[in-house]
């Protein structure tokens, strides 16, 4: 059959020198190499007492955010849902009442707000696309393994930040 | 013999006992740090200092798993496996001679256990065993992966042993002796046979890779193959009794190389360091005792390099096939191992002829 | 001394009987291994340490772990084992072991053991020495005799597992 183009090598099976087929000068060398990984340092981080560094822009668990006076930014517009191109986020909107507006800064805000951490990429459109600055990605934490599926759905109680005056930490 | 003399060789035997086991069990410990120190990892760390306490936990462990019997195995059998690798393994350090004499109120100690006149065919005998607790246990166990194993272990050992054999003739020849003791006090000084035989010990070192079933030749146990291979039916104390023997017999393995080839307790420079000593210390006996307890850490230093150097092999080369191990103890070492006896002969001959 | 020597010698002919009697073929192979170590007991006992350790390298550490190996690949089943001898076999077998019972009898009846010449007895004749001496002076032509025998049969084993052309291994 003619050749389709003419760039097929021809494949030479070499014959192996001595000193390859006696096999012990590559174990030698082989071992040079151990030896060498042996007294390099090694890339282990201990991980409970030592954490790798975290780039800045590192997204991780969600936040939502409570302006100065310490209500609520978010106003369940549903931007960050619209956003989200895994569908991690759903809400649900209310009515703000009358003497509430310690807890909720603007008249509408989000009685639930869920965010399906198995669903999530964390891709940081829902902070992009957020115009009342309310979700952040936070640079230092992350969404836990945990045992049940359903554990992973985290609602406020898990997602707002908490009030300065109640932070014990 | 008298009482007092039985009494030290009995603490002497107990000593050396202890030493084994202690070996075999930190020989756990650093087969799984050098792993992972050749693997850029810092390995076991969080038992103990340096996770020094690893070796405690793991037998913890193996000790309280469940101790099970399959149902359709030989019951006796599966039982006595594992017991006769580990009697077999430990058995086998009893001739080896780990220094010189200690003088203890005007009393001559020899720290070897037993200094029979065929030291060498002992060792070589009780290792030659050690191939049916492998076998045994693998056999009992009614499991296919297990026989292989067991099969795979036994054509191993004896073909290596032919070679091991062969490739030991050399250094008898040259010292004219079976025992031990006198192997290892021909070699004062700086004059260790590793000089004049450095085929023969590559391929005794490679016979004694084959002996113990450690890697490049640990087909007997390849877990890609056969699973577990002879201990695939195995689980907790006997499993690690099995581990253990492995352990042991690395440990005699160096120990015996050592003595064999690179001079056992013997380090340059010992008699003038004897001398220097003695005209220092005014004490013929407190000179020869310390000599004796250098020599004995002098030992124990090669022991652990060759230790080292089976785990440093281990993680460096890759299994060999079963044809190709074959091929290299029939075909390539029994030969070398002959040229090196017939070489050997030819040099002894020469020198009394020529000098 | 003589404890020793009865215990070893009822503890060999024990084991020696069993690997007659017991029904698996492993069993038998084991307490024949166990027989050999006995064996080298006694070679212990009469001060020939050499032999002793030759027996355990060459039948209990090589001979009998082929045996073994060869036994575990035919893996004899259960349907071998439980095969019923039948009575005209075990009547030859009987009459046969009886007779070479009563030959081994007469031969040995008249056998008178040599004294043992207590004053010239050289205990160290089982040592390496003496015996590599002896063998290669005194029993030089039988001791050459058997190596070629070896080397005859090494030969005619590699002649018969050699591959010819044309044949298939699978």
């Amino acid at each position: 059959m003619e050749p389709l183009s003419n760039r097929s090598k021809k494949v030479q099976k070499r014959e192996m020198t001595f000193a390859e087929r006696a096999y012990l000068p590559a174990i030698a060398q082989g071992l040079g190499i151990t030896l060498k990984h042996f007294f390099k340092k090694k890339a282990t981080v201990q991980y409970p007492e030592q954490t790798r560094e975290r780039s800045d822009i590192w997204r991780g668990l969600h936040v939502l955010k409570r302006d100065e006076n310490g209500a609520e930014r978010c106003t369940a517009c549903g931007l960050c849902a619209v956003a989200c191109p895994a569908e991690a986020i759903t809400m649900i909107a209310g009515e703000r009442k009358a003497g509430e507006e310690h807890l909720y800064r603007e008249e509408k805000y989000a009685v639930t707000y869920e965010v399906n951490m198995l669903r999530c990429i964390f891709c940081g459109l829902c902070e992009e696309a957020c115009p009342k600055a309310a979700i952040f990605l936070q640079d230092d934490k992350l969404a836990p393994a945990r045992y049940e599926r359903d554990e992973f759905i985290y609602g406020k109680d898990r997602l707002v930040e908490p009030l300065k005056t109640t932070e014990t930490k | 013999m008298e009482s007092v003399d039985l009494i030290y060789k009995a603490i002497y035997i107990l000593v050396i006992f202890g030493i084994t086991l202690l070996i075999a069990t930190y020989s756990t410990y650093f087969e799984r740090k050098i792993a992972a120190f050749i693997q850029d990892r810092v390995g076991p760390n969080r038992a103990g200092p340096a996770g020094l306490l690893q070796p405690l936990a793991d037998a913890g462990k193996l000790f309280f798993k469940e101790d099970f019997i399959p149902a359709k195995a030989n019951k006796a059998l599966f039982v006595i496996g594992p017991g006769i690798a580990m009697l077999v393994a430990t058995m086998s350090s009893a001739v080896i001679p780990f220094g010189e004499n200690l003088i203890v109120d005007g009393r001559e100690i020899w720290l070897q256990a037993i200094n029979v006149n065929i030291g060498v065919l002992y060792v070589f005998g009780v290792v030659s065993l050690g191939v049916y607790g492998l076998m045994i246990g693998g056999w009992a166990s009614n499991n296919k992966f297990s026989l292989l194993g067991a099969i795979r272990a036994a054509s191993q050992n004896i073909s290596y042993e032919l070679a091991m054999g062969l490739s030991l003739i050399a250094v008898l020849m040259m010292t004219g002796s079976l025992s031990l003791r006198e192997i290892a006090e021909q070699q004062h000084g700086f004059n260790w046979n590793i000089w004049y035989q450095p085929l023969g010990f590559i391929i005794f070192l490679i016979c004694a890779f084959a002996e113990t079933n450690r890697t490049p030749f640990d087909l007997p146990e390849s877990e890609a193959e056969l699973i577990g291979g002879y201990h695939t039916e195995y689980g907790s104390m006997k499993l690690g009794m099995y581990l253990f023997a492995e352990y042991i017999n690395i440990f005699v393995a160096s120990a015996v190389m050592a003595t064999l080839y690179f001079g056992a307790y013997n380090f340059p420079f010992m008699l003038e360091l004897e001398a220097w000593l003695a005209d220092m210390l005014d004490s013929v006996v407190a000179a020869n005792n310390i000599v004796t307890m250098i020599g004995v850490g002098v030992m124990f230093a090669k022991i652990f390099f060759f230790i080292f150097f089976f785990m440093w092999v281990r993680w460096t080369l890759p299994r060999f096939r079963y044809d190709q191990l074959m091929k290299l103890g029939w075909q390539i070492l029994i030969p070398l191992a002959i040229l090196n006896v017939v070489l050997t002969g030819g040099a002894i001959l020469l020198k009394e002829h020529l000098f | 001394m003589e404890n020793l020597f009865y215990f070893l010698s009822s503890l060999t002919l024990l084991c020696a009987l069993m690997v007659v009697i017991s029904k698996n073929p492993v069993h038998s192979i084991i307490f024949l291994i166990i027989t050999f170590f006995t064996i080298s007991g006694h070679y212990i006992l009469l001060n020939a340490q050499f032999l002793a350790a030759v027996n355990i390298i060459v039948y209990a550490g090589a001979i009998m772990v082929l045996f073994l190996f060869v036994i575990m690949f035919l893996n004899m089943g259960k349907d071998e084992r439980d095969q019923k001898t039948s009575v005209i076999t075990k009547i030859t077998g009987a009459i046969a072991g009886g007779l070479l019972f009563v030959v081994m009898i007469a031969a040995l009846k008249d056998a008178t053991l040599q004294p043992v010449d207590v004053d010239n007895f050289n205990s160290q004749i089982g040592m390496v020495e003496n015996l590599g001496q002896l063998l290669f002076t005194k029993y030089i032509l039988p001791f050459e005799l058997a190596s070629v025998l070896f080397l005859v049969a090494m030969v005619g084993a590699v002649m018969l597992g050699k591959k010819e052309t044309g044949e298939r291994h699978f």
